[in-house]
């Protein structure tokens, strides 16, 4: 292995492990020393690789941007139908926030929660963008292909993600009766409804 | 020595070209370098009897307006049969305007029928490959006069023209028409026109303006010397595209908010990815009025 890959990969077990006690015990909360200590390295070394917790915390939100955005590019190349890959960025989404629930947990009560850790670098869309743009790629070719009514995007994307957020963010509030891949079919239907032609 | 022996022919057409051509500011130093066998509308040495006859010379070889094989005669003779026996003979063929160059305009009439000289659309017609080595495009609705000088001037100075795969010059059409827009900061940062004619703002988001997919010098060599459509505020309607023309030229075609053509050989993601980002600021200066920022 070379000492690139061998960095890559503590970067990536540091962004993991900062991103389960950011989402567990929230961001104020939690200090680098905390991080440095779960991960048996020096806090010093730690600097190395991100030189505060407010960078740490804005690459975090790209890295599980960018994993969800992958995700949703596979869905994307296929020649599935509209109709069908809701389907599919739903079941994505969901058994995410159940496998991986400190990714979208992150999301919904840090990123969106601290907006002042993120106002310097992370404006707008600009950290989030691995994932909208997927989103966007999906909602081009639904309408080109006649599946999905025409219409101002963030009509469609709030109606979409806004949706699907606020099921994991019930699910993290321990309020949903059922697990949350029993909605799955009946919540991809209903935006199916909604966004079709 | 004796100059090149010019013969300008048209077929379907509306006089266009030859009209752009004449607001060229150097037209006679230029036509000054060829013998002009004939012209639609200028003084000419041979009349368009003894063209029709086929007994006049011809080096270059210009066609103006659409084809169509059989059906349009004048003095009672197939233009086509006319043109073709001329092409054969010429060493260089041009084909000015959308019209000659793809089919264009008047190829909405019949398009099964008519279509370009040696190009049907994109598609090559069954005389491409007769003169396919002596042809040169220059689409454009119509085409802009130092397009046809340069050319003109090439061939008289015996250099050789590069050219696409469609023929174009390289030198005029590797550009798109966006190249050279005053508005390219908007575009930049994504800041739609809000209205015509204003200085500020990009036509490509809301005012149908096809310049960043369309090939073509307008925003290099200005028309008139002067200007371009889209510096003045009206969109680029892609007239020197194979698919010219297109309806609803001033709707951007957009799915959810996403433009459904992107700029030239720009990748979808890209595309988007840059807009995500741009979009997630607002830059002071872009959304001022010009002549007022610094006031």
């Amino acid at each position: 292995m070379k000492i690139s890959e061998k960095k890559a990969l503590k970067r990536e077990s540091i962004l993991q492990t900062a991103l389960q006690l950011f989402a567990t015990q929230g961001f104020h909360k939690t200090t680098i020393p905390d991080i440095a200590g779960k991960l048996k390295m020096s806090v010093g070394n730690l600097y190395n690789y991100f030189s505060s917790k407010d960078i740490l915390a804005q690459e975090i939100i790209k890295y599980t941007s960018e994993s969800l955005g992958e995700k949703i590019r596979e869905v994307n190349d296929t020649d599935a139908s509209a109709e069908e890959k809701i389907h599919q960025i739903v079941t994505i989404y969901f058994t995410m926030a159940k496998e991986k629930p400190e990714m979208i947990e992150y999301f919904l009560r840090v990123y969106l929660s601290n907006r002042e850790v993120f106002s310097d670098g992370c404006e707008g869309m600009i950290c989030v963008s691995g994932f909208i743009t997927e989103i966007m790629v999906f909602f081009d070719d639904g309408v080109s292909s006649g599946e999905l009514r025409n219409q101002d995007f963030f009509s469609a994307f709030g109606l979409f993600m806004g949706y699907l957020g606020g099921m994991v963010f019930l699910k993290g509030e321990e309020v949903l009766p059922q697990e949350i891949e029993f909605y799955i079919d009946d919540i991809s239907r209903n935006i199916y409804n909604a966004l079709k032609a | 020595m004796s100059k090149p022996k010019l013969l300008w022919l048209q077929s379907i057409t509306c006089n266009g070209n030859t009209h752009s051509f004449l607001n060229h500011p150097e037209l006679f130093s230029i036509l000054a370098h060829f013998e002009l066998i004939h012209h639609p509308v200028l003084e000419s040495d041979y009349s368009f009897q003894e063209v029709i006859e086929g007994s006049v010379p011809c080096d270059v070889l210009i066609l103006e307006g659409s084809f169509v094989q059989e059906g349009f005669l004048k003095a009672g003779v197939e233009v086509s049969s006319v043109i073709e026996h001329y092409a054969k003979r010429a060493k260089d063929i041009i084909t000015v305007g959308t019209c000659a160059t793809f089919g264009g305009i008047f190829k909405q009439k019949e398009p099964d029928k008519i279509s370009g000289f040696a190009f049907d659309i994109e598609e090559k017609t069954a005389r491409y490959k007769e003169y396919a080595s002596k042809l040169i495009s220059l689409p454009g609705c119509p085409i802009h006069p130092r397009w046809l000088s340069f050319v003109l001037l090439m061939i008289t100075n015996g250099k050789k023209v590069e050219i696409d795969e469609l023929h174009r010059p390289v030198e005029l059409y590797g550009y798109t028409v966006h190249m050279g827009c005053t508005r390219n900061e908007y575009f930049e940062w994504k800041v739609d026109v809000k209205n015509f004619g204003l200085k500020e703002g990009c036509l490509f988001y809301e005012q149908g303006c096809q310049a960043p997919y369309t090939r073509g010098s307008c925003n290099k060599i200005l028309w008139n010397d002067t200007s371009s459509k889209t510096r003045v505020g009206t969109p680029c309607f892609g007239c020197t595209e194979p698919s010219f023309p297109k309806t609803s030229l001033f709707t951007t075609k957009t799915n959810m908010g996403i433009p459904a053509k992107m700029p030239l050989g720009v990748p979808r993601r890209a595309y988007l990815t840059l807009t995500g980002v741009t979009k997630s600021f607002k830059i002071k200066r872009f959304s001022e009025r010009l002549l007022e920022y610094d006031k």
